[in-house]
């Protein structure tokens, strides 16, 4: 055994929200937190995909240390004393939501997740009850030349969801990010029609792990795109096993 | 010395408006307009949207007839689809738009021109309105609120809420019906029907107190245009279109909707930010046309339902051939809630209605498809064309108040002409001009798809421009 192996392997105790909890040396805040039932708010992390740290949404207080750090990509160590829930935090969270709500175009009562759409749950669960800061209203366009899905870059928050199922469970990786900062798209293959894609199978998993209505099945009307992402975890057991 | 009165904002409608009244060197009226002040551009923001988005993207023009724009979309999306509704996603369509229909004529009639009648056209505007018919006639502003109620919860047993539902989609509805709520639905009838029954008898008693405004609301000759059946039955969701002279002549009659720029022109006046659609074959603006309530039952050879029937049958012995004035709007609306009812009640018994098949399902077989129903205020048109990716590429809407955009000027000048005297706005006579716009319900965030309250300003202007008396209401 490796000394890394073995330091992971072994037992940590810290606290969160003032309880003593235990881990194993390599699990992140946010995977300790849900063991022991204790909730905090993400969006681009989904159980089975490889952590990013992108929405921001998972930031928590940690004693000793003056930056907020995301939950979801930041490890556990000994001793640590965690916070998940502070009016500085509620604070953050809400603005994270309303940047946003505002730059791109969410208006949730005509869109085809309204009711289904964990951007929406979060703004309500969060307390989000206005934007401070003005809409961008950027004008982006709607990619349907696929046969059966379509892209609404209106609606997508580049949590790469798409990118990293498509990369790691399907192995396909048609979808990556392009550009920078506003700029800032997912794009299929080398930035062209979705439809025109050669790498992508038609596997939808994309469509059913997208938090949004960014993605979805053509034809569907509004509120009528509820996600089905049981599969995940499933899929994500079978391919470890098969090492 | 000439001068123009204007009229601004218009009160009790929905949306925004001004009226403006040209006056001659005499002192007399010479020309009077209805402006639409509100824009908002619906049929550009849709473009580049999915089509299968379009019904509920395009009911949100309008929060009192979300039903009707729902409608007419989901039928355009139809027939992008090129899909044939199954037989009981049609029914309870038709069942949906019957219950907005039955809601929103409650709520033209009761709420916004029943002051009229009950507190009458020269009382002070703090003594016309629901507050105050609440307090002088009880039964009445009850009757009204209970019939409203009766109607928004059809919508809400159908299609899950009472404003802007998503139910309706294209290729039919999205849910079926269910046992409880069709029972639930024809409990509650009769009590409907009971009320607008009563509705209907004291309006027969009473209107005739109001001979001038009937004389000279918009009282003259025009076509009128709408949906029937295929035997010529007062129509409300299918069916195509007919259209009547003032004489009670058919001059055309199953015309299909797909073709209506064929029949229909619209035009634009610098003046409003409303279309003033007109039917072609008479050119414009003598194909001057009215749409609703009036024209319905103008153009229906029956209305196929026993009590509506009979109500229709008195209606039409107003008028030698057809009724003229458009102060009847408010009467033939009367009548068609009856007709609703009943209809309601006979699509809720057929033995097919819990039928659990009620969509179809297709990509867009077309690129381009045109959709029609007839919303309370008149017939209304949705037209969208789609690229090969089903996404919109453009679209037209014409909606109710737009058809009688013409109509509504002519009757704002008539009743100019008539009420209007001197130089000072007085409170009956801006009324009055304001209530002609009232009779034809206009929903003027519908047919400008526009934003906004609906307060009223009049202006009064001479000869050279210059205004001499402005009154606004807000």
């Amino acid at each position: 055994m490796t000394p890394t192996t073995a330091q992971q392997a072994r037992v940590k105790t810290l606290k969160i929200n003032g309880r003593d909890v235990s881990a194993s040396g390599d699990q992140t805040i946010l995977e300790v937190a849900r063991e022991n039932g204790i909730e905090i708010p993400t969006l681009c992390h989904l159980s089975g995909l490889t952590p990013v740290g992108a929405c921001r949404l998972c930031l928590v207080e940690v004693k000793g240390v003056n930056k907020l750090l995301p939950a979801c990509v930041t490890r556990v160590h000994e001793n640590m004393e965690v916070f998940t829930d502070s009016e500085r935090l509620r604070k953050y969270r809400r603005m994270v939501l309303e940047f946003l709500f505002t730059e791109r175009n969410h208006i949730c009562a005509v869109c085809v997740s309204n009711g289904h759409c964990e951007l929406q749950s979060l703004a309500q669960q969060q307390g989000m009850t206005h934007v401070r800061v003005p809409y961008l209203y950027q004008k982006l366009h709607v990619d349907a030349s696929h046969p059966r899905f379509k892209v609404d870059h209106n609606r997508c928050v580049l949590c790469t969801r798409c990118v990293r199922v498509c990369d790691e469970i399907e192995g396909a990786h048609t979808w990556d990010v392009f550009h920078r900062g506003i700029k800032a798209r997912v794009i299929t293959d080398l930035n062209q029609p979705w439809g025109t894609s050669e790498t992508c199978t038609g596997c939808g998993k994309c469509v059913h792990v997208c938090p949004t209505g960014a993605l979805t099945e053509k034809g569907v009307s509004v509120a009528e795109m509820a996600k089905r992402r049981q599969f995940l975890p499933y899929l994500t057991m079978m391919r470890e096993e098969r090492g | 010395m000439a001068r123009t009165i204007t009229i601004d904002p218009v009160t009790r409608i929905e949306g925004h408006a001004k009226i403006t009244i040209q006056l001659n060197d005499e002192g007399m009226v010479e020309d009077a307009r209805f402006h639409v002040t509100q824009y908002r551009g619906f049929e550009k923001l849709c473009e580049g949207r999915p089509f299968s988005e379009m019904p509920s993207l395009m009911a949100r023009t309008c929060g009192i007839c979300p039903v009707s724009h729902l409608l007419a979309s989901s039928k355009a999306c139809d027939a992008l689809l090129a899909v044939r509704v199954p037989r009981t996603g049609q029914l309870l369509r038709r069942v949906l738009n019957l219950g907005q229909i039955v809601q929103s004529h409650a709520l033209s009639f009761f709420h916004l021109s029943s002051p009229d009648f009950l507190l009458g056209m020269d009382a002070p505007p703090e003594k016309r309105n629901l507050f105050a018919l609440v307090e002088t006639h009880p039964t009445i502003a009850r009757d009204g609120i209970a019939l409203r109620k009766f109607g928004q919860q059809v919508i809400e047993r159908l299609a899950g809420k009472r404003i802007h539902p998503a139910w309706c989609v294209p290729g039919g509805v999205s849910d079926p019906l269910d046992a409880e709520s069709r029972d639930a639905i024809l409990a509650e009838i009769p009590h409907a029907m009971a009320i607008a029954t009563r509705t209907l008898e004291w309006y027969q008693k009473t209107f005739r107190q109001f001979a001038e405004e009937i004389a000279t609301f918009a009282n003259f000759p025009s076509l009128f245009m709408g949906l029937v059946d295929e035997d010529g039955n007062l129509e409300f969701t299918d069916g195509k279109v007919r259209v009547v002279d003032s004489a009670g002549n058919i001059i055309a009659d199953q015309l299909d909707i797909a073709d209506y720029q064929d029949f229909i022109g619209e035009a634009v006046e610098p003046y409003s930010y409303l279309k003033s659609p007109y039917y072609k074959p008479l050119g414009y603006p003598d194909g001057i046309y009215r749409v609703g309530p009036l024209a319905r039952l103008n153009i229906a050879d029956r209305c196929n339902t026993p009590r509506a029937d009979e109500a229709w049958a008195e209606f039409r012995e107003l008028d030698r051939r057809v009724v003229l004035s458009s102060f009847h709007y408010h009467y033939a609306r009367l009548i068609e809630i009856i007709a609703c009812l009943e209809q309601m009640e006979k699509i809720l018994r057929d033995p097919d209605i819990l039928d659990t098949h009620v969509r179809a399902h297709a990509e867009p077989n077309a690129f381009e498809g045109v959709g029609v129903s007839e919303a309370p205020r008149g017939m209304l048109i949705h037209h969208y064309r789609i690229d090969r990716n089903g996404l919109i590429t453009w679209a037209n809407l014409i909606i109710a108040t737009g058809h009688n955009n013409l109509a509504m000027n002519r009757g704002v000048l008539q009743a100019a002409k008539h009420f209007v005297r001197g130089e000072k706005i007085e409170e009956g006579m801006l009324n009055r001009v304001e209530a002609v716009i009232r009779c034809y319900d206009p929903c003027l965030s519908c047919s400008t798809h526009a934003i906004g309250q609906m307060p009223l300003e009049v202006e009064l202007m001479g000869p050279r421009g210059e205004i001499l008396d402005r009154v606004r209401r807000d």
